[in-house]
């Protein structure tokens, strides 16, 4: 069994994940010795099926998971070379790291403008600059400007993912860890995110890690990916090279092998090259 | 009018002017219900406590006068002073604030993530220790609050409709308390400039996001540490307000603490989480009381007054659970 080597350090290394263990509950061991980088500017997809810890890992990194009795045991993160284990959420998005949670998570009651006025909550400049990437945000979302008014709860699926990205937008952040950007979207909308995505990272310069389940879009987007499969990384590489890769494609793209006959072919296929072994 | 219809007109005002004092106690727990999802048990002892410390400061009191005359022998009560009523209010907050620190700090930050019934003990644990803490700082005795506000009945009010009755007719005015008066513009600033503050400033969104969704609030770097000292000596402010009209209007005193009780048929009226509701819920209960107490009370003998509120909270807990203004649950898949 081979760990996920740690990769050299690259020169401009946003942030840094080396072989961290997280257990909730004080018994529930569920992140393995999970290892990641992501280079400053680029977006990297964090890969894997349900339950296999790319939330936990998000939340790992962005502190979110003490709030949910969970702790990372072993290992370190470092963000901007600074290690980051214990900050606050807070002082984290002061730092320029914020998450996206997974499912949205909008204020429902406040209107999508109040919504992506309390992602500036941390900042401390006046009200003109806040005003300014108010109007960013729409530039980017030009759907929220029309909906501004509108309490949140009742916009739908692609307004609130919308949002949500906006809102941690106006914190100013240098990195935006993206959970689930696709989850309960129709695949044109999932695009559309995904492209703003992409925009936004190359106009602002933002750094995403995302965590995804559809694998097809988030290799066609990102530059490297990290696959997890119970609490470890299995695989990672550079986007494209992924997406040539045989396993990938018959675990996560969907994209059979040759040979393939039958649904039992496939169960074994997986039993014989389970990953790593 | 009528010497009928001005009893009428009466009986609702003070109705009126007794639901706005529910309603002040009612906003302090909807307030801690809406931003941390704790009924918080205390409400009615801070109440108390706020306005023993209030009276205590104003007076020179010594704190601890008991304990230390009891350890050392001594024979201190008074300082000697008595500072003005705007500098003791000033005092009391900074005291409640103190206090909404302190219970964060020690109680709170340890209970993050227990189920809701653990923190409801929380506050029970808090409301004992806080009546008895109030009665070592400040002594159990009753005590008069002097801050200066008018009371009694209005004689002006009770020339001007002494005239709206029919000639000749044996009515000799409306009495309206002025005390009762003064809170109802008290409670109508408070209620106002809360609203102005939850609507309009980064701090009152933050409480408002919070109320919503509290792990997205953490996700976007909210402290809800911050957020709830913030509640708290808000609730603790409320309560001051509270505590010193009905303390002027019945003393200080361990009673006091029981208004919490009348405000529970409000809260169940207007709903948890609403402070319009807390309101209204506040004003139905305190004419409901009256009128009933005023046209069923003599025929089965009075005192209606005491449990009507909770038959009509019970009747509605039956046909309407989440109150008059109850949040609505947005909810989208």
């Amino acid at each position: 069994m081979s760990e996920a080597a740690p990769r050299p350090a690259e020169a401009d290394t946003i942030l840094s994940v080396s072989n961290i263990e997280v257990i909730y509950n004080h018994v529930i061991l569920v992140l393995k010795g999970v290892s990641l980088t992501v280079p400053r500017g680029s977006i990297v997809a964090l890969l894997g099926a349900n339950g296999a810890g790319k939330t936990t890992t998000l939340k790992a990194i962005s502190n979110l998971l003490r709030a949910e009795r969970g702790e990372v045991t072993k290992g370190s993160i470092l963000f901007e070379g600074e290690r980051i284990d214990s900050s606050s959420p807070s002082d984290l998005v002061r730092k320029g790291c914020i998450q996206v949670m997974e499912g949205r998570h909008c204020f429902g009651h406040l209107t999508v403008e109040e919504n992506l006025l309390t992602g500036a909550f941390t900042r401390r400049e006046g009200n003109a600059a806040i005003r300014d990437d108010l109007d960013m945000v729409y530039d980017y979302f030009p759907r929220l400007r029309q909906r501004r008014t509108s309490q949140a709860g009742y916009t739908s699926g692609g307004e609130q993912q919308m949002t949500a990205i906006g809102r941690a937008l106006m914190s100013r952040p240098k990195m935006i860890l993206l959970d689930e950007p696709s989850m309960g979207l129709a695949p044109q909308l999932v695009e559309e995110i995904f492209e703003i995505v992409k925009k936004l990272n190359e106009e602002q310069g933002v750094s995403f890690l995302l965590a995804e389940q559809n694998t097809n879009v988030a290799l066609r987007y990102a530059r490297h990916g990290f696959i997890l499969e119970s609490g470890r990384v299995v695989l990672d590489g550079e986007a494209t090279a992924l997406r040539q890769n045989e396993d990938v494609k018959e675990f996560y793209l969907g994209v059979g092998g040759e040979g393939r006959r039958s649904f039992r072919a496939v169960k074994h296929y997986k039993r014989r090259k389970r990953w790593l072994s | 009018m009528s010497v009928a219809m001005l009893n009428l007109t009466e009986v609702v005002l003070n109705g009126l002017m007794a639901g706005i004092m529910y309603a002040l106690v009612a906003l302090g727990f909807v307030l801690i219900f809406k931003a941390s999802g704790i009924f918080n048990f205390a409400q009615g002892v801070m109440a108390l406590f706020a306005a023993l410390t209030l009276v205590g400061l104003q007076t020179g009191q010594v704190p601890f006068a008991h304990l230390i005359n009891a350890i050392f022998g001594t024979n201190i009560h008074h300082f000697g002073w008595t500072l003005p009523a705007f500098l003791a209010v000033i005092l009391t907050l900074c005291v409640m604030v103190a206090f909404a620190w302190a219970f964060e700090a020690l109680v709170l930050k340890h209970l993050v993530n227990q189920e809701p019934i653990i923190l409801f003990m929380a506050t029970i644990g808090l409301a004992y220790f806080l009546e008895g803490f109030g009665d070592l700082l400040w002594g159990a005795d009753i005590k008069a609050i002097n801050l200066g506000i008018p009371s009694g009945g209005s004689f002006w009010w009770e020339d001007v409709t002494r005239e709206w009755a029919p000639e000749g007719s044996d009515y000799w005015g409306m009495y309206i308390d002025k005390l009762d008066v003064v809170a109802t513009v008290v409670a109508i600033v408070l209620v106002t400039s809360l609203t102005l503050f939850a609507q309009y400033t980064r701090m009152g969104r933050a409480l408002r996001a919070v109320a919503d969704d509290h792990q997205a609030a953490l996700s976007v770097g909210i402290s809800l540490r911050t957020i709830w000292v913030v509640v708290w000596s808000i609730a603790g402010f409320v309560a001051l307000v509270a505590g010193v009209m009905w303390g002027a209007k019945s003393g200080v005193q361990f009673s006091l603490s029981l208004i919490a009780l009348k405000a529970l048929p409000v809260l169940i009226l207007g709903g948890f989480t609403s402070i319009p509701g807390a309101i209204v819920g506040g004003l139905i209960i305190g004419v409901g009381e009256k009128v009933a107490e005023f046209y069923i009370g003599p025929l089965v003998g009075g005192a209606i007054e005491n449990w009507f509120a909770y038959v009509v909270a019970l009747v509605f807990l039956l046909f309407r659970p989440q109150g008059l203004f109850g949040e609505r649950i947005i909810e989208r898949v």
